[in-house]
This record gives structure tokens, sequence and C-alpha cells, in this order.
């Protein structure tokens, strides 16, 4: 995004904004012009749905929040009222509701294609650190925005993901009681999660901007995982990709807006609908889907401060992926052995969230331990290990030679 | 940032370390202002002055009139659950190897009373409030408390032993008025 070449303009409007503030420029340089490499498949559309989401949830927010009430005594009240009397409060929440599903729906597939491509490896390792960055800051946003209605799942969900916390061993409680502000999960936790709530969107737009600057740097990795080397390997972004994200949006919309008008309480709880009783537990607590998997790991070790720790470190350990994977290839077209491996790992995850979705008993348990071990086995021994024995197809030599062949 | 002065070497009182020096006693002098400008901040989310102002509360147990009943109130917030019970249980709870328990811990050192069992129903784990209080609910593997959340079994004395849970059911401070009375807190 440098304002080193800057380009002549018709217009001496434009000419003159540019001059003093290159807007214009940078859209031509990393909007229209930018250099993308021709193959991309549809994998690739996920990165900007994932945007175009993030928009959706801040914009719907911002009107639920001029009628929501942060206090536990009218909370559960003012998110009934914007259902019922808000004009379209319906409408607006079930979309927040269900966009934050849409959020983590996009954003695991845009995860999977970097898992799947490579996209983590050398020079590309920031480009992936920031958006394990932006998954750690999402499901923060979520997990809050969840406890905001008040209801039964929203309280005993609030209360046992901050109790994690007091697993640390001396200063546990201390912490606990820091981030409720009080002796129990009850108002002052409320006010701060909507405070919070309300300020990690923009922080994750940050973010957002970070890992696109970051793109740009390093450019997009494709399905051969062989850079581009001569001007035939690439095509501009605008018009080919502008219009080919526009009808995967178009797709991801009907999707999207299924949910919102046919089956709005589809990934919800029944009995968030009650109003949190702290006096009561739910006879069965689960999270939302998309916390599912990790929430199979914490129950797995029978250990309070072991669960704990292993559930933060499935997430931490996607950081040091570009380090553990020794395999100088990137694509798992070209990875006879590891796509298998690769395979098997999102088969694992969906069993660890069929794990994490049912109570804490055997045989679940059991197939849960099963499952945590394949998921930090995957990284910690058969990445490194595979990527060392294992023998690649032939590479390329080039996208246009690998596009060409067909 | 090679001056000119550092030709002067870098020994002693020379120009870059004495730089360096400057540099380094500013940032940390600047990291150490801005901490402690952060820990007003850090500190107004810890329990405010209303919240610690702690009302101990005094509770009447004539409700419960015969041995194997229960009551749960709510102190801090939390649920304090109160049991009467049975003879059976009491000696049941003390004829258990204390020190084969995960948290070990004697029933005498958890109750002032034998019969009164008092101590704050919320599961040492993550937090969820045990079944066992009322009749018909799961009492667990050890005829005590179940938590449904993560699958934590409680003894008669409220103590810990089968599932994820680290500690024993906490006993608050508390301490009887009379005969029918106790004050927690």
């Amino acid at each position: 995004m440098s304002a080193a070449h800057q380009k002549q303009w018709n217009n001496r409007f434009v000419q003159w904004v540019d001059d003093r503030l290159p807007v214009f420029t940078i859209l031509q340089n990393d909007a229209a012009e930018y250099p993308t490499p021709k193959n991309l498949n549809y994998w690739w559309n996920f990165g900007s749905l994932a945007g175009i989401v993030l928009v959706i949830m801040i914009l719907t927010g911002i009107f639920l929040a001029m009628y929501y009430t942060p206090h536990a005594s009218m909370a559960f009240e003012r998110t009934e009222r914007i259902m019922r009397d808000v004009n379209y409060g319906w409408l607006i929440r079930y979309i927040h509701m269900n966009g934050a599903t849409m959020f983590f729906i996009t954003v695991y597939l845009h995860l999977f294609r970097g898992l799947w491509y490579g996209s983590y490896k050398q020079p590309r390792e920031l480009l992936w650190i920031i958006g394990v960055i932006i998954i750690l800051a999402m499901m923060a946003t979520a997990f809050m925005g969840y406890v905001l209605p008040w209801g039964q799942m929203s309280y005993w969900g609030a209360k046992v993901i901050t109790m994690l916390f007091s697993a640390v061993p001396l200063v546990g409680d201390s912490i606990v009681q820091w981030l409720w502000g009080g002796f129990n999960v009850a108002n002052p936790t409320l006010n701060r999660f909507f405070s919070l709530h309300y300020l990690l969107p923009f922080v994750i737009v940050a973010l957002v901007l970070v890992h696109i600057v970051a793109l740009h740097t390093v450019k997009s990795n494709n399905p051969t995982g062989v850079e581009p080397q001569k001007k035939e390997d690439t095509i501009p972004f605008h018009p080919y990709y502008t219009i080919k994200d526009l009808w995967g949006l178009g797709l991801f919309l009907i999707f999207f807006a299924f949910f919102v008008f046919f089956a709005p309480n589809y990934f919800g709880e029944a009995i968030n609908y009650k109003p949190a009783d702290t006096m009561s537990t739910p006879a069965h607590i689960v999270p939302e889907w998309y916390f599912l998997p990790f929430y199979a790991i914490l129950r797995a070790i029978p250990n309070k401060l072991g669960g704990v720790v292993a559930m933060f470190l499935s997430i931490l350990i996607l950081i040091v992926i570009p380090w553990l994977d020794r395999s100088k290839v990137r694509s798992c077209k070209y990875r006879p052995v590891w796509k298998w491996f690769v395979v098997l790992f999102v088969i694992d995850c969906f069993i660890l969230g069929w794990v994490g979705a049912n109570p804490a008993e055997a045989p679940y348990t059991t197939i849960g331990q099963i499952g945590t071990a394949y998921y930090f086995g995957f990284f910690i021994i058969l990445m490194p290990l595979v990527g060392k024995l294992e023998k690649p197809k032939p590479l390329p030599e080039s996208i246009s030679a690998a596009v060409d062949k067909k | 940032m090679a001056n000119a002065d550092s030709a002067s070497g870098n020994a002693g009182g020379g120009g870059d370390s004495r730089r360096d020096f400057l540099l380094w006693t500013t940032s940390a002098v600047g990291v150490v202002g801005a901490g402690l400008a952060l820990w007003p901040l850090i500190d107004s989310m810890n329990p405010a002055k209303d919240t610690l102002a702690l009302a101990s509360i005094e509770v009447d147990l004539s409700p419960i009139k015969e041995p194997g009943q229960a009551m749960t109130v709510t102190w801090r917030g939390k649920p304090v659950f109160i049991r009467h019970r049975t003879e059976e249980e009491i000696e049941q709870a003390r004829s258990v190897d204390v020190q084969n328990l995960p948290d070990p811990q004697s029933d005498e050192e958890r109750v002032e009373k034998p019969e009164w069992l008092v101590m704050i129903g919320i599961c040492t784990h993550l937090g969820c409030i045990p079944l066992g209080q009322k009749q018909g609910q799961p009492t667990g593997d050890y005829n005590g408390w179940f938590c449904p959340c993560h699958g934590s079994h409680y003894d008669e004395a409220g103590r810990i032993r089968k599932g994820p849970a680290p500690a024993n059911l906490p006993v608050p401070p508390y301490a009887f008025v009379d005969d029918t009375t106790i004050k927690i807190g």
C-alpha cells in the first residue's frame, strides 16, 4: 500500500485528492490491478465473505445496542422487547444471532483452506498468525455477545467459561473475581461484557486491515502452492475476482437468509429463552456449536488445570504450525500421504464437536480422549514427521503450466 | 545511529553508551509510568466497595423438621446448601479412609454439628450447581451430590470423590446462634 508509483489521473479533482491523500492510488494498486494468481478456486472466497459478515455484524449490532440495556434485571426483557415491539427488531436480532454462526462457518472454511493448501508456510507465517489472533478475538467477542440476552444458557455459559480461569494456580480465584467484578456472575459482569462486546469488533476490523496489509505484501497463495513467476501466472483482482467474490456472496447470502427467515433458532438453545436463574443450573450445558470441539477437549482431560490448558493450547498451537510443518511442498494436491491426515483431522474436529454436544459420560469421554489425542498428535507428531518422510508428487513448473495441462 | 562523537569510544561516558543509557532509562521510566497509570483501570474491574460490603445472613433452620431434609439459601449471590443429615449418612461419611480422598478432609473438619452440613453449593470444577438438594434428583455414585455439567460426584460430606472437580465443596464461615439459627459470613 505504498504511494510509491503515483498515477496521473484524468479527473482533476481525483488528482487533487490523490496528491494529498493517495486513496485512489491505493485502490488502484490494491483492489483493482492487484496481481492475483489466475488459478484461485472457490476456497479463496471465504476471506472476503468473512469480512462482509464482520460488517453485517457491526451494523446490526449498532442498531441492537440502541434498544438493549445491559442490566441484570432488564437485559432479558429488553432483548425480548427488541424481538416483539421494536420495528424489524426480530430481523436485526436474527441476522446478528445467525451472523455469528455465519462468521464462524466462513472463518473455519477459510482456516481449512489455509491448512489444505499450506498457506501458513514461508513467507506467509505472520499473515497466518494474525489470522489466528483474529479467531481468538472473534471467540472472545462471540462468547461475550452470547451472554448479553441473559438467558439461562447465557448465564451458565458465562459462569463455566469465566471459571476456567480459576484453574490458574495460586491467583486463579482472584482472577475470576476480577473478571466478574464480584463474587459471582452478576450485573457488573454483564456491564463489562457489553462494553467489551462493543469494543472488540472494532479491534477485529483493525486486525483484518493488518491481515490485508500482510496479504498484499506476500500475495495470495494458490491451489498449486507454487509462487507466480511470470506475468501470465496472475490476473488483475478487478474485474476477475471482484465478480467471483460477488457471485460467491450471492450464494452465501441465500444460505444466510435461509436460516434468518426459516430456521432462526436452529443453532441456538431453547433454554436461553428462559431468564437467567442464578440458583439452578440447566441439566445440560452446551456452548454454541462453534465452540463444541474445544469444549470436548476441555472435558477429555480428567484434571481441571490440564483440561483448561489443553483447550487453550488447541487454538494456540495453530500459531506455531509454520514451523512444525517440515515439508517444502505447500499444497495437499502434491502431498499424497499428508492430505489423508488432514482429511482425518477435519473428521476428528466433527467427532469432537459431536462429543462436546453430548453429556460427559461413557462412551463420549473415551471418544473425546481419542479425538483429543489425534488433534494434538496431528500437529505435534504427524506434521513434522510426515513432512520429513513423505515423498511429494512433482510440482508443476509454474501456475500456467499446471493450468494448461488440464 | 552512528554519531560523529562515537569516535570518542564506548567505554565510560562515551557517546553511544551514554546515549544508550539515556534511551534505556527514558524507556524504563516510560514503561513503569504507563504500567502505574494502567493500574487504576485494571483495579476498577475488581469488586466494588458495596459489592465487597459483605452482609452476613442469619438462617432459620426450623423449616427443616427431620433428618434427610435440605434447604438452599443465598449468600453473596451464591447458593448455600444446608442439609440435616441422617445417622447413616454421618456414619458413612466418617467411615471412609480420608487419606485416599482426592482432597483429604475428615468429616469432622467440615461440620460444626455432625447432623448439620453447611456448604457452598457451587461445583469446584467450573461453577455449576450440583444436583442432589431436592428429592428425586441424582445424588451421584457416593450418595451426596452430582454435578451434571462435567460429571463430578460428591459424597455425604460434600467431598469430591470422582470426576474433574479438584476440591471439596467449600464450607463458608458460619456459627450457630442458637439451636435452630446459624449466621453465615
